[in-house]
């Protein structure tokens, strides 16, 4: 097994974060993980990303052209990565800030999430990515929910701690909400 | 420790050894990871100058030394930074020096002297891509510039090159210990993805044993001074020093060499690459094996000495060899002096910043495996009609065959049939 998402969006929604969350779990799984941001030059206003890579046997190429999951939180994010899951594939879109476009791809998943809201509904309408987090988790299974919960618990502790309920509330709606599919 | 460093619970129950090596895990940057393995390993005293995508390693070397009651300074520029590690090693201090491409360059006359007088140090580089100032993005293409080159005169620097962040904390360490052993610097080498990427590490830390320095300016009170210097105006004490250090270079090029290899049991296409380009050959190997071609991968561990008699030994065997770089083609050359024509070698590389996909390198290859095979059967085709001409005039071709017998040399006595002629193709 090996699979790879990138998370994508605007600086300051918490991608780099949320990557780190994933790699935190997949250690607690027992798996191999690779992340790495994109540290070229970027401009105010354009993407902010990093790609993380799971798999149960020692990672080789750190560079995925074709990615099984792919996580757009604005519209940069989607006319970059949209075109780059594989076939089969599932992107995820935050439709509070995408609000028409979409990928026009016929052959993959495209679940379109109003992160915002649904991060408010969890407790903090900041968290938007973590929104995408859980949704990823319920619909792929790379790694388990307790793992996930444990590294936001072990991260925030040490930074947040006022802000782990949120956390957790929000990983909890984006589970949900990844689960059942929930329409934009 | 700090937080970085610190794991804990979750997860899916596991069995107690499970559960010890997921314990033992934990997730790191490349460049933190580094640093953090250099004070563990007792580095006494790190000088820097901040540039991409080396930076992380200096931030937290300017956190944890102060915190340890160790030196830190980020100097005026590259400069000062690497002539102030001239002076702290001159005292016997274990001392960190990093930077990225054009920093190294601007380093390059003090490792001279460094290699001149016989002071250790080690010196991480996190390559970028040039040349000049050129960008950001992950890099080999001082594969030259570390391992023949940086400043003027006879001189070598055993280089590193680790394609983990594990292994890149292993080897700093070892690179303290080979550059006290031997009185010379040691380079770290890997590119700007593995400086940024993070990854599991297991917090295994060593600190190597202290030596004693009969060469170290401690202050010469109750015994005659010492003197640490690269400069000799007597050509023939000059020159002995140099033997001295050819010498040392000699005895480092036998005892020091390192290499990887994957998958080579019955490889008959041979990738040979290092650091983040090894890790791309390793996902094109398991393809390449997808599609009916027998690859597998050497690596270098160290750039220099460079493992060319062990490489020498693969190519022996192999139909043909494939070079993958992150850069126009530097390791390659080595690559070849080692092979001496004992089969094809070919290059597929990348440059400005950007990294070959295992796709791409399975390519190129697939296009070396068919000029390979077509040129295979066209040499079985050749020697079909020899042996048919031969049964034709007996007595004369086997004349002939005798005479050729010895011009074709020991080294490809094994070599497979239709190939003994060795030359590139």
């Amino acid at each position: 097994m090996e699979r790879s998402v990138v998370f994508s969006g605007f600086g300051g929604q918490g991608l780099l974060f949320t990557g780190q969350v994933i790699a935190r779990a997949a250690i607690k799984d027992g798996l191999e993980v690779f992340w790495i941001p994109s540290y070229g030059p970027e401009m105010r206003g354009g993407t902010a990303s990093c790609t993380v890579i799971v798999a149960d046997h020692p990672i080789g190429s750190p560079v995925v052209d074709q990615f099984d999951a792919a996580v757009a939180m604005n519209l940069p994010s989607l006319r970059k990565f949209g075109p780059c899951v594989a076939p089969g594939g599932l992107l995820i879109v935050n439709s509070s800030l995408v609000i028409s476009q979409t990928s026009a791809r016929g052959d993959i998943v495209e679940l379109r999430l109003p992160c915002t809201e649904l991060a408010a509904k969890g407790g903090d309408d900041k968290l938007v990515s973590i929104v995408a987090l859980g949704a990823l988790v319920a619909r792929l299974g790379w790694v388990t929910p307790e793992s996930v919960r444990a590294a936001l618990r072990e991260i925030s502790a040490k930074k947040r701690p006022e802000i782990i309920d949120a956390d957790l509330g929000v990983f909890a709606a984006g589970f949900d909400a990844g689960r059942v599919g929930v329409a934009a | 420790m700090t937080d970085t460093l610190e794991v804990g619970g979750g997860g899916r129950p596991k069995s107690s050894e499970e559960e010890a090596k997921r314990r033992a895990r934990v997730l790191m940057k490349g460049n933190d990871a580094v640093a953090e393995a250099a004070i563990q390993a007792g580095c006494d005293a790190y000088f820097g100058y901040p540039i991409t995508p080396q930076a992380e390693l200096l931030e937290w070397m300017a956190r944890r030394m102060p915190e340890l009651g160790r030196v830190f300074v980020q100097a005026e520029s590259e400069l000062g930074a690497i002539n102030m590690a001239l002076g702290a090693a001159a005292t016997g201090a274990r001392v960190l020096v990093s930077s990225s491409s054009p920093g190294i360059s601007l380093m390059a006359e003090a490792m001279s002297y460094m290699a001149g007088s016989g002071t250790p140090m080690v010196l991480i580089n996190v390559m970028r891509a040039g040349p000049g100032l050129g960008g950001i993005g992950p890099s080999q293409s001082d594969y030259f510039q570390a391992t023949k080159g940086h400043g003027h005169g006879d001189y070598r620097v055993p280089v590193l090159a680790p394609a983990s962040i594990g292994e890149a904390m292993d080897l700093t360490v070892d690179a303290f210990e080979l550059a006290e052993r031997y009185r010379t610097p040691v380079m770290v080498v890997f590119d700007g993805i593995l400086g940024q990427a993070m990854e599991p590490v297991e917090l295994r830390f060593r600190n190597p044993a202290r030596r004693t320095f009969d060469w170290a300016l401690t202050g010469a009170a109750g015994r005659p001074a010492r003197v640490i210097k690269s400069i000799d105006l007597v050509p023939e004490v000059l020159e002995k020093r140099n033997i001295a250090l050819q010498r040392k270079y000699a005895e480092i090029s036998r005892h020091e060499v390192r290499w990887a290899t994957e998958s080579m049991e019955d490889a008959e296409y041979v990738l040979v690459a290092y650091g983040t380009a090894a890790r791309v050959a390793r996902s094109a190997i398991e393809k390449a094996r997808a599609k009916g071609i027998k690859a597998g991968l050497f690596r270098p561990i160290t750039l220099w000495p460079f493992p060319s008699r062990e490489l020498a030994r693969v190519a022996r065997h192999a139909h043909a060899i494939l070079t993958v770089e992150l850069s126009s083609g530097q390791m390659v050359e080595d690559v070849r002096l080692a092979v001496e024509g004992r089969c094809p070698v070919g290059f597929h590389g990348r440059m400005g910043g950007l990294v070959p996909t295992p796709d791409e390198v399975v390519g190129a290859l697939k296009a070396l495996h068919g000029k390979v095979e077509r040129t295979r059967e066209h040499e079985r085709e050749e020697q079909r009609k020899r042996q048919h001409a031969s049964a034709a005039a007996p007595a004369e071709r086997t004349h002939r065959a005798e005479a050729d017998a010895p011009a074709r040399g020991h080294a490809l006595a094994n070599a497979p049939a239709g190939r003994r002629d060795g030359g590139e193709r």
